[in-house]
Order: C-alpha cells, then structure tokens, then sequence
C-alpha cells in the first residue's frame, strides 16, 4: 500500500530548479510525486502555510567522532542533531580513532547510521593512511565502498608532494579532496587569531597566513593536476581572494565557509570561554564581512554548520589545553536565517543553495532537490520562529556553542527523510491534519 | 563591618565595588586612583609595610599557584598576614591536577575549605576570569600567561608615582619581551589611563606593531628613544614561554637592549630605572645599573606589599558587603 503526503500550501523553495511559490507538494513512496498535483484523496495533509518547504539541507563535513570518541558524539546524537537542525545528508568525516581509512571502517560507520534511521551519512574517507600524512589510503577500495570524498580533516596533509599525489590519484575516481587548509608549523600552540585582540589578550595565535599559505598551494596544485578541490572551512579574507582568483581562471574548486565565520569576531575571546576557540579560529571583521561577500558572489558556494563537537568535560578545561570544537548542526539554519536573510544579504534561494543543492553537487549525491522523482528529503522551516539557544536542550552530545543565550529568527519546524518525519518540532504538532 | 578612622580608608572601602581583580584594562581610572591612593595609606599606617594592620582577622587567603613564583606568592602571604589573615598555599606539583582534574575542580575544593579569596597564578591567559565565574570568594589575578598582573602594574606605577609625582605626560618605556608579558599589559593599561605616554621596545618578533592601534608608541631601537624616556621598565625575557627563539643569541639581544653603563650615560639625569624582577642579569640589565643610584628595584618590593594589602582588603570588602542583605 502505497504512503501518501500532501504538504499543504507552503513556500516551496527548489534552488536545484530555481523555484520559489506557494504550492501544495505530494509525497509519494518515500519519493516527490508532484508539484501542485490538484485535489488529492486519502493522503496525509500537512498545513504548510506559512512556512518554506526546501530541500532537506546537506552537510558537506561534519566530525561524529564514532568511532573511538563516543564522549564528544555519536553517529546517532550527530544525526539526531542534524535533523533537528534541517540537515537530511550528512558527510562524516574521518577523524575517529580508528581514522577512517579502510572499507571496514566505512562499512560500520554505514551500519551505524543505518540503524539511526534519522539523516543519511556519507562517508568522508581518509586521503592518508592513518590521517598520518605519509602515504596514500587505499583510495580505489574506499571509493568503491562508497567513499564520497577525501580528507584528513583536522590534520590537514602538510606535505605538498602527498597532497598532489592525492590530486591526481583522486581523479580516477572522479571524487573530489577535501582540504581544511592551515600551515601547522604557522598555527602550532596557538589559540584565537592573531590580530589586535591576541596582542592584548596574550593568547598564543593563529595568523591567517596559516590558512592562505595552504590555500594558495593547493589551488596551484588542483591546477597543476586537474584534480577535484575542495577548501573547506575558510575563514579570511586573503584564503576568499585567491579562492576568487583561481575560480576566475575557471579552476575546478569548491569551497565553504562554515556559518559562525560569517558572523562572529575574535573580540568574543576576550571572554576568555573555551566555546569560543573553534578551528579555523574566529577572525575579525573584516574577515567577517570577506567571507560573506564571498558568499555572495559565489566565490564560496557552501555553508557548513562547522559541528565539531568536544565533550563537556574537555571544554572546560583552561584555553589552551580545551579542544578545538563545537555544536554547530542545531543552529546553523537560524544563524544563517538571522544574519544573512534577515539582514538582507542573501534571499532565502540563495541560502537555500548554499545550505543543499551545492554540498550535494560537491559530493556528488542525491540530494538538495525537490525535482519530481527525487527522495523526499524536505525540511519545513518556520522563517518567523523566534527562539533563544540552549545548548543543554541539544540533541547533540555536545553543548559547547558559541551562541549560547543568542536570540535567532527561522526554526526547523519538521524535517523528513524518504518521506518519513525525523523530526517534528512542538509547535508544528497542530499542522497535521 | 568596623568602623575605621582613617578617613581615606573608610571613603575606598565604600566607593570599591569589586570583589575581583582580574585586570587592570576593565578599570576606570577612578578604581586606578583609589587603588593606589589605598596602597599609599597602607604604606603609610604600616611604617613601610612593616606593621601589623589587621583589618582582616579570621579569613583566609590561598594562594593558588599553578606557575612557579617566589616573589610574588610570598608577597601575598605577608600581605594577607599583615592584615591578619591566614594564607594556605597550594602548588600545582603537589595536587591533583597531575590526576587530571580540571582547574575549575581544584578551586571548588579549595574554597570548600571556607577560603575568603584565591590568589591565581597560572599559565593560561583567562584562568582567574574563568575561576571568578566558578567559585564565591574574591579571586586575585597574580599573573595569567602573558595577559595581565595587575598587582605588579599597580606596584610599578605607584613606584613610578613616588618618584615622579603626576604621571600625566611623563615619558615610560618598557622594554623586553613585550610579546610574554603580562607585567607589559597590565602597566600599558595603567599608565595609559594615567596619561602617561607609553612606548613599548624591543625585537620586532616581540613587540608587536599592532600596540600602535592602541596609542602606545611601538620601538625597536632602545639607542633612539632612550634620550627622551623618564622611566624605563626592563622586562625579562620570558625563555620559557617562547616556542621558538625570536632572536638569535642572548648576545645579540644584550648587545641591542641591555641597559648598561653606556647607555645610561646617554639617557636623562633623573631616569628611574625599574626592573619587575627576576632579572637576568647581564642580558635586561648589567649589575652596576640594577643596583646603582637610579634603580628603584627595591622600593617595587616594598610597594608591592602596600599594592596587596590594599587589593586583598578592597576586594574582600566589597564581597562581604555585597553579600550582607
């Protein structure tokens, strides 16, 4: 017997098509039947007036930490968070301990999110062996297993000589690099960004060059080999002007930028508080301001959540010896909705991109579409909502956010995955019919 | 809470409101003033800090030093027993954070112990701020990281200000390992609210040009300065907080920045020479000018007791007040 749901009369926001109306969507079988498909019998209604029917959002990297770091996450508290933050695909980086670096490891990560049944995860396998930084990953068995992407996330490859090899050796499979690019031998110890506020704090820092030394390698590189680049994470302004460069040159690079660099300065440190001391670290305004006029212009084309989570107990340790990290699925949405619509930088469509369908070109799955035919992943988003964020309230297991206490605009009012509600919110209870 | 008759001290007590200090960035400079006017009158009634003044009978301070020190942890402690407080010290080697218990639990369990105020030192820029949000009692920042000390700050300015008198316009350059030193912010800090005019000197990989922003004058060539400076202060070079070696050799950086005999013959007749000690004799400063006419490293000592009496005191009394309904 066959499912039926007709989501009612919402703002349907398709940025695959470039749609945005008001219709009624039919759900068929886990899939979109129809746009506006007309009177319906025995279906389930859903009452979407008033609210934005999108896409289910795409996380392009997210860390879940399983296995090996249960304390910080878990695949089911990371996906439990992701659809209560929107988000129906998920790509999980590699930074567990086992990293991720052989089928068998992916194998499990994709049995555990399997059995959450909440937002799909797509794995993000390791480009070294290890994450050590010396030899290549079987690369051909990970990609057959269903490896989307490349990366040694947090460990970013310093040495040039792998990172190209990884490049070409990429290209076979047609799967892109992910680099979160930073210079260790610039960043080691250091804390915040350098800038005027580590100069009168006396924290150890982080200079942006860290950052741009290696973007500037690796756009060289992809250019060099042809390969498939993804810079992810970006943060300053000198990493968005080569990015912008290079891509002007029609050099095959995506990049992201992960939505608290779009909105929060380094000036937060001087409170000292370790939810603030997040990697690549918060900048300055003009930064700030580079990243989001990057956005505007498409020189970044995605926007992650930047969800790193760290277990309580680490993030409350002195400055220097928390971790980098923090929860960022739950609010990414809002954050984006608060700072980049409502201050009219960007319109709904194009956030809309840039939260699904252009992670899900970047890592190639079905995804970030409402297209006839597509799997019913769709996000119901309340853009009026008003809520403060209470980080103990967090599905994740991590509640170490730099937003505590903020007021946000825009909340996830259901979220459903193949058709089926992962998430509903209590105030969307009375829009069942 | 008694009454004192000395009139000075009753006004501080009742225009003090905080029950930390954590810096001296975030005061006024009336707060500055009344510090140091405090620590005056402390000097005063105590005959250069060698009486008793108990105004602090029955509490305790513990002096949480997460970071070695002698000077300044000794300095608290005839400070706190001056005014007739019990001090029980705590050294990071002998606890139980080498069991890996967070800071934060440390300084639960030490005021559990009924502890009035906790003297923090420590490593990490931010862990007095973080500890005041933690634990009930007064906190005294006695140095976190690089970031700030205001008691040594609040030492050397009043040190400068019984040399000089009026601090407004009066020429003072701090010189070393600017980078390192919380010594450096915290007396930028104070000296700026002053209106004093403040240079910073020393190796560029040290002292950063962004200070300028902040109206402080930023040099790397002590030679050229040294003419028109009223006070130097030399700062140690901070060996073992530095990653990598921001200068070549000791010799090298002697041979740039320490004060000798040469150069003080270059500088003013009246210059007052300061030196936050622990000095590395031969490399800030050579011995004849440590200890010859124009040092007043020994007067700091001194100046540093009167400066935690009057910390410790405030502080405590403005926490005790507040907690009175």
């Amino acid at each position: 017997m066959s499912t039926r749901l007709l989501i009612r009369g919402g703002r349907v926001i398709d940025p695959s098509q470039r749609k945005d109306r008001i219709t009624d969507l039919l759900v068929e079988d886990g899939r979109i039947a129809a746009w506006d498909p007309g009177r319906i019998e025995s279906a389930q209604v859903f009452n979407a007036e008033g609210l934005i029917i999108a896409p289910g959002l795409v996380e392009l990297h997210a860390e879940l930490r399983e296995p090996g770091w249960e304390e910080d996450e878990t695949i089911e508290t990371g996906l439990r968070a992701a659809v209560r933050g929107g988000f129906t695909s998920v790509g999980c980086l590699p930074n567990t301990e086992p990293p991720i670096d052989t089928p068998a490891g992916m194998q499990f990560v994709q049995a555990k999110a399997r059995q959450a049944k909440l937002a799909k995860a797509y794995v993000i396998a390791c480009i070294s062996q290890n994450r050590e930084g010396q030899q290549l990953a079987e690369i051909g068995g990970l990609a057959e297993t269903g490896a989307v992407a490349f990366s040694d996330a947090d460990r970013p490859v310093q040495n040039a000589a792998l990172f190209r090899r990884a490049l070409q050796y990429c290209q076979m499979f047609d799967r892109p690099v992910i680099n979160f690019p930073d210079v260790q031998e610039l960043s080691r110890r250091g804390v915040m960004h350098e800038g005027l506020v580590s100069t009168v704090l006396g924290l150890p820092a982080i200079p942006s060059a860290a950052e741009d030394v290696m973007t500037g390698r690796d756009l060289r590189l992809a250019e060099a080999t042809g390969g498939r680049l993804h810079l992810a994470n970006i943060s300053s302004g000198g990493s968005v002007e080569l990015i912008r460069r290079f891509k002007a040159r029609g050099i095959p690079v995506t990049a992201s930028t992960s939505i608290v660099h779009c909105v929060l300065t380094d000036e937060t440190l001087r409170s000292f508080e370790t939810r603030f001391k997040i990697h690549p670290p918060l900048r300055d305004s003009t930064d700030v301001e580079s990243c989001v006029s990057g956005l505007i212009d498409q020189t970044i084309d995605v926007i992650s959540s930047g969800h790193a989570p760290r277990a309580a107990e680490k993030k409350m340790l002195e400055l220097d010896r928390a971790p980098f990290g923090m929860s960022g699925l739950e609010t990414c949405l809002s954050l984006a909705a608060t700072y980049l619509v409502r201050t009219g930088r960007l319109e709904w469509l194009s956030l809309l991109e840039r939260l699904s369908t252009a992670p899900a070109r970047v890592l190639d799955i079905p995804a970030g579409s409402l297209q006839e035919g597509a799997a019913a992943d769709i996000v119901a988003i309340d853009p009026q909502a008003e809520w403060t964020v209470q980080p103990q309230q967090f599905a994740s297991k991590c509640n170490s956010s730099p937003l505590d206490g903020e007021r946000l605009y825009g909340q996830v009012a259901v979220t459903w995955v193949d058709g089926q509600p992962a998430f509903r919110s209590d105030e969307a209870a009375d829009r069942w019919l | 809470m008694p009454r004192i008759d000395i009139p000075e001290l009753e006004h501080a007590r009742n225009h003090w409101t905080r029950p930390h200090l954590l810096d001296l960035e975030s005061l006024s400079l009336e707060e500055l003033v009344l510090l140091l006017d405090t620590a005056a009158v402390f000097k005063r009634v105590t005959q250069g800090c060698t009486r008793r003044f108990p105004l602090l009978k029955n509490r305790t301070c513990a002096n949480l030093f997460f970071e070695n020190s002698t000077r300044t942890r000794t300095s608290f402690a005839l400070a706190a027993g001056r005014l007739g407080a019990d001090t029980v010290d705590f050294t990071a080697a002998g606890s139980s954070l080498s069991k890996g218990e967070t800071v934060t639990d440390t300084a639960r369990n030490i005021e559990a112990m009924n502890v009035d105020a906790m003297v923090v030192r420590h490593a990490t820029p931010g862990t007095p701020q973080l500890l005041a949000r933690h634990v009930g009692c007064s906190v005294i920042n006695a140095g976190d990281g690089p970031h700030e000390h205001p008691t040594q700050g609040l030492l050397d300015i009043m040190t400068i200000r019984e040399h000089r008198g009026n601090l407004a316009g009066l020429r003072v350059a701090l010189v070393g390992d600017i980078a390192h030193s919380r010594t450096a912010r915290s007396n930028i800090w104070g000296l700026k609210k002053l209106g004093a005019h403040v240079i910073v000197c020393g190796p560029s990989t040290l002292v950063s040009r962004r200070w300028e922003a902040l109206g402080v004058e930023v040099s790397h060539n002590l030679d050229e300065i040294l003419p028109n400076v009223d006070v130097l202060n030399l700062l140690r070079i901070q060996f073992e907080r530095q990653a990598a070696r921001p200068f070549p050799s000791v010799r090298e950086y002697a041979l740039l920045y320490a004060m000798n005999r040469e150069r003080l013959a270059r500088a003013k007749d009246n210059i007052v020479i300061m030196a936050p000690g622990p000095i590395n004799r031969g490399v800030e400063v050579t011995p004849d000018v440590a200890d010859g006419p124009h040092s007043v490293i020994l007067d700091q000592v001194t100046n540093g007791l009167a400066v935690r009496m009057a910390v410790l005191w405030l502080t405590l009394s403005a926490r005790e007040r507040s907690e009175r309904p």
